[in-house]
């Protein structure tokens, strides 16, 4: 199990993708951050993007933070979690909670969610370090099928409201600036991410980065080196749950609703794919593997219709065939993940020098 | 006491189709140390089949081992055309093909067969010779046919040598191509036997649960902890395992109720059960990493 493991994530083969050497964020990322914070100015105020193609893009934005923090725990930390759904749950709830009984500020729950989830994250990892491999995936399977059955739980309806979830109210923007809640709360989605991936890259890039890596290559000879891999491995539980729980917040301030339905299994296994597909152990696979879980089932679907008007098939093709098919062809082709393929092609093609 | 016999029963009883999937994940476990997440769908996918065959005219007796030939061979197929290239993938992306396969299974039933609710006939007549009504016929045939599957199945490893062939390749892959068994064959007849024994827990079980696609969604992961909690690597664990894992879900609901009537307080009803059960098993491996009836790998360092 720990030999599979490691040749699956050691990405870091070449000394570039080594991350231990500071190099700074390269220009062009922050050039396309400024970019995309001007699209509400830009694209929003002349109309040439719709309110709800920026709620779709903050939703990308939520799935990229929390295929992000899957990615710390299973790409970085070699710890595979089948029910990471249940941290977005956690996360949503809190803020939905908060805001609707406390009456909270949005922004204000944020941090309480992450902390929160940060907490239940520690206490299951803390058990779940004596689970590996296989055992690990079933204790996080039944994670996932365990939370919404919590939230369903007759004697916390009181707060959970049960089967009918709890709705919350879009905020509107600030300081009356010119803009639709979307747009405003795109801009917020969009800051937190930033925050979130310049402090994943730090982590990473530190001792303790260093840590979680060494663990998941050789955990044997970790121990030896003097790293206490039990610390390291539910800390890292921990902040990958932050990670998710920020998401889940984020995402129930922005569907204005939650309910333990909108968090079943099928999401654990939507964030698990978009992490691998995207690319497992590197940041920039997480913005893939974000956009990978929003949009895929939009494009399957329009594959499916497109393939079924020019093609005459004897059934009814579905676009979950389609999504089956895709992920297998791209394991075939890009078994490191779509951000392991591009860079293996760009050495390939890169000016030499 | 009936009432708990009758509880115990119907966890034996839901425990065979548990067993049997837990028989097929290890079949496959202990020759590729893969977890075929998609071993439901294609149980649920055999079982569309020989429902259709069935609605096409043919006795049960023709149906069933027709279905059981048309899974292995789909079994072959997928490992050898879709696993073979992957051997030296890493394990998360064969994670992700299977869960590529599940999608495509899942989908192309209900294209297939749409996804209205169909029933199942029972294949086993309904004799009289239980009368009490603690356990029914199709129970009885359920729990006789997982057991009785187990013992072909451990016959054919223990005293063919096509068996010993391909406990060999599982056992010591570089070993058994030096002594000449051809090792690749040997994981596709793996991959056909593990299909074939789910097809089995398919037809079993839907009508039970009744047909449609989403059938295994939840039987799959009971199938994975029973596999668990009775060694991952012990074929005659696994069918424990999902022995336990089938009574032990029916008693922590039957502790449940008995706990509300009692006292009047609701703890834990038919909709916490399975996360109950799952809690109980967790915890069993934290303490026994190996399962109940594993063996410990020893590893050089």
């Amino acid at each position: 199990m720990a030999t599979t493991m490691t040749t699956e994530t050691s990405a870091a083969g070449d000394p570039a993708a080594l991350p231990g050497l500071r190099r700074p964020i390269p220009k062009w990322i922050w050039l396309g951050i400024i970019f995309a914070a001007l699209l509400p100015l830009i694209g929003g105020q002349t109309g040439l993007i719709s309110n709800f193609y920026f709620l779709q893009l903050s939703l990308m934005i939520v799935y990229s933070i929390a295929v992000l923090g899957l990615n710390l725990l299973t790409g970085f930390n070699g710890q595979i979690s089948l029910g990471h759904g249940a941290f977005f749950a956690v996360g949503a709830y809190v803020t939905a909670i908060l805001i609707d009984r406390y009456e909270m500020h949005y922004l204000a729950t944020l941090p309480l969610a992450m902390i929160a989830c940060f907490i239940v994250g520690y206490l299951f990892g803390r058990p779940a370090l004596r689970l590996e491999g296989h055992y690990l995936a079933l204790a996080t399977f039944a994670l996932a099928i365990a939370v919404p059955q919590f939230l369903k739980y007759r004697h916390f309806e009181p707060l959970t409201h049960g089967v009918q979830g709890i709705n919350i109210f879009n905020p509107d923007p600030p300081f009356g600036l010119p803009l639709s809640p979307d747009q405003w709360l795109y801009l917020v989605v969009l800051a937190c991410a930033v925050v979130m991936f310049i402090v994943a890259r730090n982590i990473v890039q530190s001792r303790m980065g260093r840590a979680m890596m060494a663990i998941r290559d050789q955990p044997l000879a970790a121990d030896t080196m003097g790293i206490n891999s039990a610390r390291t491995k539910s800390i890292t539980f921990g902040i990958s749950a932050l990670y998710v729980g920020l998401a889940g917040a984020l995402h129930a301030i922005i569907f204005e609703f939650v309910s333990p339905d909108s968090f079943r299994f099928e999401l654990s296994i939507a964030m698990l794919v978009g992490a691998v597909i995207g690319g497992i152990a590197t940041l920039s696979g997480a913005v893939i593997g974000g956009f990978f879980v929003q949009f895929i089932e939009k494009y399957a679907d329009a594959l499916t219709k497109w393939i079924t008007s020019t093609v005459h098939l004897p059934i009814h093709l579905e676009p979950w065939t389609i999504y089956g098919i895709v992920l297998i062809v791209l394991m075939y082709t890009m078994p490191m993940g779509i951000a392991g393929g591009l860079a293996s092609l760009w050495r390939k093609i890169r000016p030499p020098g | 006491m009936e009432q708990l016999l009758q509880q115990v029963a119907s966890g034996l009883a839901n425990g065979a189709i548990y067993a049997l999937l837990a028989l097929a994940l290890v079949m496959i476990f202990v020759s590729t140390n893969h977890i075929n997440f998609a071993q439901g769908e294609m149980a649920m996918f055999s079982a569309f089949v020989c429902w259709q065959l069935l609605n096409w005219g043919y006795s049960f007796w023709v149906a069933l081992p027709a279905t059981m030939l048309f899974s292995f061979t789909i079994g072959v197929l997928i490992e050898r055309i879709i696993l073979r290239p992957l051997h030296t993938a890493p394990l998360l992306s064969v994670v992700v093909v299977f869960i590529g396969l599940l999608a495509i299974f899942h989908s192309l039933a209900g294209a297939i067969w749409t996804h209205t609710v169909k029933p199942f006939p029972s294949p086993f007549p309904d004799f009289s010779l239980v009368h009490s009504g603690i356990i029914g016929p199709h129970q009885i045939g359920m729990v006789v046919v997982a057991v009785g599957m187990l013992g072909l199945l451990f016959c054919f490893f223990r005293f063919t040598p096509l068996g010993l062939a391909m406990r060999a390749a599982a056992l010591n892959a570089t070993s058994a191509r030096l002594v000449g068994i051809n090792v690749d064959w040997m994981l596709a007849l793996g991959w056909g036997l593990a299909a074939t024994v789910g097809s089995v827990a398919g037809v079993l079980v839907a009508p039970v649960v009744y047909l449609e696609p989403n059938m295994m969604a939840g039987i799959l992961l009971y199938g994975f902890a029973g596999a668990l909690v009775g060694g991952i690597s012990s074929p005659g664990g696994a069918v424990a395992g999902g022995f336990i894992v089938g009574v032990l879900e029916n008693m922590v609901a039957y502790l449940g109720n008995m706990l509300e009537r009692a006292t009047g307080f609701y703890l834990i009803g038919n909709g916490e059960k399975l996360t109950v059960a799952l809690i109980i098993v967790i915890t069993v491996l934290t303490l026994k990493p190996s399962g109940l009836f594993g063996h410990v790998t020893v590893k050089r360092v």
